[in-house]
């Protein structure tokens, strides 16, 4: 083959109107070089400034408080703070022990309370069809619930469970909280549930399983993660809820657990209100050890929420290779 | 457990029931559908397959013609479905699947069916194959019970290393004959098959397409194909389904039922001349 004849025998003649048919006239492609100085580069360059600068700005509350909590309340963090009631004004000693155990038993109490309900109403919502009014009001008040002004939870435990009960105490403090973790658990769950794949409950319901046995053996399994997830940011909203507490469980500066006695009909110590309680304080003693308490309220959190990810990576990791 | 026949013994339906009088001892299930509702939206009518006992039985047509439909009747699938109604009768043990007592999830265990899209749960290989087991509460060996389903199910040289590894990290093909492996663990009578090749590679059809003519040594097998050298090469009865338009509708019918030998080299109606000779598909 010679150079000639992979020439085109007959050129293709440009129409006419070539320029201004053309849509792109007066872009210049010339150049493949990246340019500044072309508005379309520069507006894309602009765009990813903007977007970093924003994403720093967000940053910026997070990390400081973070910060400033290592920085003020690490100081004040001592085995005595895990271990001592809290002190009496101008005691230069104590430490809050009796309001982590409290928020633990207070969450965890909640925990009990909201969890089997959100799981079993998520079930019923995920389950039903599109048209059931029960289960469309049934999620319209879980979503208005979850803007809900943490102090009216108060407020209503302290109707529902102080009144009745005639006392400040931990139980009514884990009602309050319940009410808050509540519709975080039954949304998150009736998503997960939603998203397991519809062939899998064909293969199971073809496989002769019954309504019972599809959800315990294939839906809820396979939605461990989603509902985990949802249990957790539970979890961590209700630990850090303050407002709700004041109503319920109230103080305390004495140990929940006393000589093998529970006493869950006690006002209960919390950490969110005893940082409320320190934190205005005219005792330096009293305001280092809120800021020591509010770190280890955060740690709690980031522990929770770490203990969730981790297991719902392993439900998942079991998942793909066993 | 209570089974079929505690629900009414078949000697007593049989006498009872004069349509069972004569009936075929050849033939697992006899399936015939008057009319089938989805919604107002009549899918089938009059369709009349008896599937015969350790046979394969393969359902072909165009599309929506309602072939899975007429499966999904024979174990009560489209039970699912709302507003799905059904009129006719499938016989199955000398009664009707369709009866006032029957429970459908009943019927399900012990008709078992593997879809068009692989559907391994999000488990374990091990734990895919026991889930029949552990919903019948198994009390023999589950070990060796599910080494057995996944012999049988041609895979068990490929994933006896990995029995603890999720059931979807395995292959497309590999995973639709774990579905297998599951639909047969618990010993149906009967297996239907709904496409089960339809989204794998020619290699894993083949050795789907194999394994069903082992199992139908041990099981009755129905199968829905929209392959049709697929239904020439398994199938030992073939039904022919086709749509019906006339009053405006998608209605499907069978046209033509009998020996695949028969169907596919002397088709007695025209329809089914023309779909096999491919003049539609």
């Amino acid at each position: 083959m010679t150079q000639e004849e992979v020439k085109p025998t007959t050129a293709i003649q440009p129409h006419p109107d070539a320029e201004e048919l053309n849509p792109f006239r007066g872009v210049d492609f010339s150049k493949l070089e990246r340019s500044l100085r072309r508005p379309r580069t520069l507006l894309s360059v602009l765009f990813s400034g903007i977007i970093t600068v924003m994403t720093l700005l967000a940053m910026i509350p997070l990390f400081s408080v973070v910060g400033l909590l290592l920085w003020r309340g690490g100081r004040k963090l001592s085995i005595a703070a895990f271990t001592q009631l809290p002190p009496a004004p101008l005691d230069l000693n104590g430490g809050f022990g009796n309001a982590i155990l409290g928020t633990l038993v207070i969450v965890g109490m909640a925990t009990l309370i909201s969890v089997p309900i959100g799981i079993f109403s998520a079930i019923f919502l995920a389950q039903s069809k599109s048209d059931n009014r029960l289960a469309s009001s049934v999620r319209f008040a879980a979503k208005v619930l979850t803007g809900f002004p943490s102090i009216l939870a108060g407020v209503f435990a302290y109707g529902l469970v102080v009144t009745a009960t005639g006392g400040y105490s931990a139980i009514a403090g884990a009602v309050a909280l319940s009410i808050l973790m509540l519709p975080t658990i039954l949304l998150t769950a009736e998503d997960a549930i939603r998203m397991v794949p519809s062939k899998m409950k064909e293969a199971a319901i073809g496989m002769g399983a019954t309504d019972a046995q599809t959800v315990w053996m294939v839906l809820l399994p396979t939605a461990v993660p989603g509902i985990l997830t949802g249990v957790m940011l539970a979890i961590a909203r209700g630990a850090g809820e303050t407002a709700p507490l004041l109503f319920t469980s109230l103080f305390s500066n004495y140990w929940l657990i006393w000589h093998g006695h529970v006493k869950l009909m006690q006002p209960t110590a919390s950490l969110a209100v005893l940082i409320y309680n320190f934190a205005g304080m005219p005792y330096a003693n009293q305001e280092e050890m809120a800021w020591a308490a509010a770190l280890v309220l955060v740690l709690m959190v980031l522990a929770a929420n770490l203990i969730g990810q981790i297991l719902s990576r392993k439900q998942v990791d079991s998942n793909k290779q066993g | 457990m209570p089974t079929l026949e505690d629900v009414k013994p078949e000697s007593a339906i049989a006498a009872s029931n004069p349509r069972n009088g004569n009936a075929d001892p050849a033939v697992a299930m006899d399936c015939t559908i008057k009319e089938a509702f989805y919604g107002s939206v009549k899918a089938v009518r009059d369709t009349k397959i008896p599937l015969q006992k350790n046979a394969i039985t393969a359902f072909i047509g165009p599309s929506g013609c309602g072939k899975s439909t007429v499966l999904r009747c024979l174990n009560r699938m489209n039970d699912l479905i709302r507003g799905f109604r059904f009129e006719g009768s499938v016989q199955f043990r000398g009664q009707d699947i369709y009866g006032a007592k029957v429970d459908p999830v009943m019927v399900r265990r012990y008709i078992g069916i593997v879809f068009q899209q692989p559907n391994p749960f999000a488990t374990s290989v091990y734990n895919n194959v026991a889930f029949g087991l552990r919903l019948n509460a198994f009390k023999g060996d589950s070990h060796a019970t599910v080494e057995k389903a996944l012999k049988s199910a041609a895979l068990w040289d490929e994933v006896k290393d990995k029995l603890n590894s999720s059931g979807l990290s395995l292959s497309g093909g590999q995973q639709q004959r774990l579905c297998i492996a599951r639909a047969i663990a618990t010993e149906p009578e009967v297996l239907l098959l709904d496409e089960p090749c339809s989204a794998l590679d020619p290699v894993a059809t083949r050795q789907i397409e194999d394994l069903m003519k082992e199992l139908k040594k041990r099981f009755t097998i129905a199968i829905v194909t929209h392959n049709l050298a697929q239904a020439k090469r398994v199938a030992d009865k073939t039904g022919f389904l086709y749509v019906d338009t006339s009053d405006g509708a998608r209605t499907g019918y069978l046209v033509e039922f009998g020996d695949s030998d028969q169907i596919f080299n002397q088709p007695k109606e025209k329809e089914t001349q023309q779909y096999i000779n491919g003049d539609f598909s």
